[in-house]
């Protein structure tokens, strides 16, 4: 099977049209951002407090909502999770904003929040553990001290396994919120065991699933170091390139993949999408993609200066991007069709994170065209103008030191 | 088979057997199925995000423990000029790392100098500016790096004592960041922080202090008010506990002021236990011992003293302000109306060391069990459809080489995998943000040598030449986009902290996993393909 075998496109005389449309999304980008005063940080960045609580039928906001306010919370967002694999989630999110310095305030919000959920919604018991945030070293622990079944001193393998198989029934069968420890009899647990477990585990029709708090200075911390770091990697490639091929390649790839985080952040910022530290690692991957793809037309366009010295450089230029332009298909539409799924399929958690990658595939695979080559022909284009040499333009006159 | 290549193929097996080893140990009998299935998911180590847990990152204040230090420097000075009889007008800690002499005898400016550049080599001594016969000494840096580093190290030290002696499994104390001096503290599978927050958190800093003025005041401001608004020489503030308050009552505040410096600290104990009070019927005391050096301090300290207070501070707080009765040589009581279980805890703080400065937390997250099965089961399934997806692709479009590209996309992820066995890497989301770059990549140097050879087929060279020169050139374009991205992920790594690192981490492997697997692994068996190939055949791709 073969889908493109003598394509002939005239890329660099399209290079005015790239670069309109660069602006354009761009300019939106930028709107979007300036509109919104910034981004859209998550916990990770801005500092804070998120409580991600499941229930075991659909919750009433305005019931959360009242609770709070009558434990004196202020300055939070109930957020229900949506998922396109899971449409009716029994999920809310209660964000808080960060309110002071200081380990009182970080415990603050949290201790209000969980006070909130059982004062509303049926409370927890003195001296016991809420089954539904135990893990499976915890109720073993309480198994083998209580010992139900009379195994004796060999018990710990037979309870650890005991366990884990009551574990992954409320994860899996009762999605993480287990109401009644009598359930647990449909999971292999006879009545000695439950009444064990009860003896120290209280259950109750909501689980904190995930707490999250995160002092304002680690978040702008953060947010400088992600910079920083980003900014350190960008240099360091741009030496590589220009050591390989020539400054103007390094900068031009560079400049491209700057472009293409840019364009991903104002879509971010368009979709309400949260900037968290998943999604900073997504973004690094989408660097590390668009670079590959610019490289890949780059090293053509260097193998194929060598063998056609008469030609202009923008032939050239035009004739590596349709030569490898059935590679670049493949590649970006098979990875391209590999995030997607992640995007469908992958959870709230990677909803955004994935979100990035597919964004940054599509744009980090049109930059390469259509911003890194443009601008190294721009660039060859402005200089041999500049130059009176009467071979201008033709490939003798790009120098390239290595091959 | 040429024996070329049958060395090249001994050794890619002999790769693939280490990797299994390492990810699976080795198979002993082919009954123990469910022996290789643990030891598979006890080598890949979750991280919490992905497994649920406990993570807390810590800031020590390191700040405090040099400012001890020029305390414990202020009281040294004081009384080396009073051996030598050197007079001065007032000896003054300035901030954390300098302190001020005032108006030293003029004949004497010598010798003090002299004798502080000799005792105290890690101060450096010069001219106050402005004053005639005043010097400031000042902590050399190397010396406050030091103190950091050694705070930093006692603090991490103390920590893993504590959290270890929770008893909990695989708990991680590891130093955090760059030079911020943080502590990260993980704890798998433990869904509640508190109780770990708690041993943590009460620090055990604790300082025996002379109680300077035997009533309590009820506010700082009246204390400046009893005494002119100067705090007597030498002496500090410290808040008394207040009184349980589960109700949220704000209960009387009590003000003390007592020594600058501690006749005995935290770091002087032997032992700490939890005692039923005999005063305080219902409520647990703690009571301790000192260490042999310490109680030779404490004995003619306590003599001189009887009659004074003496306070018990912990964290900052004054517990009880005991009256001394007699010489105390090596042990004593902490009286603070403590129940049980928290007794328990602070006999165990104490045991296990003071921690050398107070923490702050700056972040705390509490991944439940089931959120972190929910990533795992999407995330791998997601997974495993899409490589479905490109391996069917793979095989449709480039027909028997495709095969060839499967082999190496899955060989990449084993080598993968048991490179983090190996190493003791830890799997987290990011971590799979760079295997997924990592399949990318392996994905795209397939389709470059394949586009390479079909070009050459289309050039009609023959199938071995073909194959060829499509690696030869498609190697140059590999490795140009393999550096730069290892370039990338190397700095990634180095300054990078947490999510980023482990991205970074599993890229570099993958990334080098993958020129073996779609390089070498790929030619060796095209290049065997080809041997077995009759001369006129055509090459299936």
């Amino acid at each position: 099977m073969n889908f493109f075998k003598q394509v002939d496109l005239d890329w660099m005389g399209k290079a005015k049209f790239f670069f309109a449309l660069s602006f354009l999304l761009l300019a939106a980008g930028v709107a979007s951002i300036a509109a919104h005063h910034g981004l859209f940080y998550g916990i990770d960045f801005k500092g804070g407090t998120v409580v991600d609580v499941r229930f075991a039928t659909p919750p009433s906001v305005d019931t959360i909502r009242n609770g709070l306010t009558q434990q004196g919370v202020n300055n939070f967002t109930i957020v229900p999770v949506s998922d396109i694999s899971n449409p009716n989630s029994n999920e809310v999110l209660i964000n808080l904003e960060e309110k002071g310095e200081g380990s009182e305030a970080l415990d603050a919000g949290k201790t209000a929040i969980l006070n909130a959920l059982h004062a509303t919604l049926g409370s927890g018991e003195a001296g016991k553990q809420d089954f539904n945030a135990a893990g499976p070293s915890a109720i073993s622990d309480v198994l083998v001290r209580k010992d139900p079944l009379s195994l004796g001193a060999a018990a710990g393998d037979r309870y650890t396994q005991l366990a884990r198989q009551l574990v992954t029934f409320r994860d899996k069968n009762r999605g993480g919120v287990l109401t009644n420890l009598n359930d647990l009899s449909a999971a292999s647990a006879n009545a000695a065991t439950i009444a064990a477990l009860r003896d120290s585990f209280y259950t109750s029709n909501f689980a904190i699933v995930n707490v999250e708090i995160v002092g304002p200075k680690v978040g702008s911390e953060l947010r400088r170091q992600a910079v920083v770091v980003t900014l350190y990697a960008l240099g360091g490639m741009l030496v590589y390139i220009a050591f390989r091929f020539e400054w103007v390649y390094g900068a031009a790839a560079v400049l491209a993949v700057f472009h293409d985080v840019l364009i991903t952040l104002g879509l971010f910022s368009i979709f309400h999408f949260e900037i968290s530290l998943t999604v900073i690692a997504a973004l690094l991957t989408l660097v590390g993609y668009s670079m590959n793809d610019t490289i890949v037309i780059f090293d053509r366009i260097r193998e194929n200066m060598r063998l056609m010295r008469r030609e202009p450089f923008k032939a050239i230029v035009n004739r590596s991007i349709n030569q490898t332009l059935s590679r670049t298909i493949l590649t970006s539409g098979l990875t391209f069709l590999t995030v997607l799924v992640l995007f469908i399929m992958g959870g709230q958690v990677l909803r955004a994170f994935s979100f990035a990658l597919v964004v940054g595939i599509m744009v980090g695979t049109y930059s390469s065209f259509g911003i890194a080559a443009p601008l190294v022909v721009a660039w060859n284009q402005w200089r041999d103008q500049g130059a009176t040499s009467a071979v201008t333009g033709t490939a003798a006159g790009n120098k390239l030191r290595k091959t | 088979m040429s024996s070329n290549l049958k060395w090249k193929a001994v050794f890619i097996i002999a790769v693939i057997l280490v990797c299994f080893v390492g990810l699976i140990g080795i198979p002993d009998a082919p009954k123990s199925l469910a022996v290789l299935k643990s030891n598979f998911t006890n080598r890949i180590k979750l991280g919490l995000d992905l497994q649920g847990g406990t993570h807390l990152i810590l800031q020590v204040q390191v700040q405090e423990a040099v400012s001890q230090e020029t305390d414990q420097v202020l009281d040294n000075i004081t009384k080396a000029l009073r051996d030598k009889t050197i007079r001065y007008d007032e000896l003054r800690k300035l901030n954390d790392t300098q302190i001020l002499v005032h108006n030293i005898a003029p004949e004497q400016a010598g010798t003090a100098r002299n004798l502080i550049s000799d005792q105290f080599p890690d101060w450096d001594i010069t001219p106050a500016p402005g004053e005639p016969s005043g010097y400031l000494l000042t902590m050399k840096a190397s010396h406050i790096a030091d103190i950091q580093q050694r705070t930093m190290d006692q603090a991490e030290e103390t920590i893993r004592r504590r959290i270890d002696a929770l008893g909990l499994t695989e708990p991680l104390v590891a130093p955090y960041g760059q030079g911020e001096h943080e502590i990260i503290v993980e704890l798998p599978g433990e869904g509640d922080p508190n109780r770990a927050k708690s041993v943590i958190q009460a620090g055990g800093q604790l300082e025996l202090h002379l109680v300077v003025d035997s009533t309590p005041y009820s506010s700082e401001a009246a204390v400046m008010a009893a005494h002119g608004g100067v705090l007597p020489p030498n002496s500090q503030l410290v808040q008394g506990k207040s009184s349980a308050s589960a109700s949220g009552l704000q209960s009387a505040e009590s003000w003390y002021v007592v020594d600058r410096v501690p006749v005995v600290t935290g770091r002087d104990l032997r032992s700490a236990t939890a005692v039923r009070s005999t005063k305080n019927i219902g409520f647990f005391d703690v009571d301790f011992t000192l260490s042999t050096d310490a109680g030779r301090r404490f004995g003619p300290f306590t003599e001189q003293n009887i009659g004074k207070q003496l306070g018990i501070v912990l964290e900052h707080r004054l517990q009880t302000a005991p009256t001394i009765n007699g010489r105390i040589d090596d042990s004593g009581v902490i009286e603070g109306q403590f129940g049980e279980q928290e007794a328990n805890d602070l006999g165990l703080v104490l045991r296990s060391g003071a921690l050398p400065a107070s923490i702050k937390y700056l972040e705390e997250r509490t991944v439940g069990p089931s959120l972190g099965a929910d990533s795992i089961r999407h995330g791998v399934q997601a997974s495993i459809v899409s490589l479905l997806v490109v391996m069917i692709f793979m095989v449709v479009y480039y027909r028997l080489s495709g095969v060839n590209a499967i082999v190496a996309l899955i060989l990449n992820l084993i080598i993968l995998l048991a490179a983090l066995a190996y190493f003791g890497a830890v799997l987290t989301l990011p971590g799979i943000a760079g295997v997924i770059l990592t399949i990318g990549m392996g994905v795209d140097s397939n389709v470059l040598i394949f586009e390479r050879i079909r070009e050459e087929l289309r050039a009609s060279k023959a199938p071995v030449s073909a194959v060829d020169q499509g690696f030869k050139r498609a190697f140059l374009t590999i490795i140009d986009t393999h550096v730069t991205t290892v370039v990338s992920a190397l700095f990634l790594g180095l300054f990078g902290t947490g999510p980023v690192r482990g991205f970074a981490i599993t890229l570099v492997i993958g990334l080098l996993a993958n020129l073996f697997t779609s390089v070498y692994v790929s030619r060796v068996i095209f290049d065997w393909h080809l041997a077995e190939l009759p001369r006129e055949a055509e090459l299936s791709i």
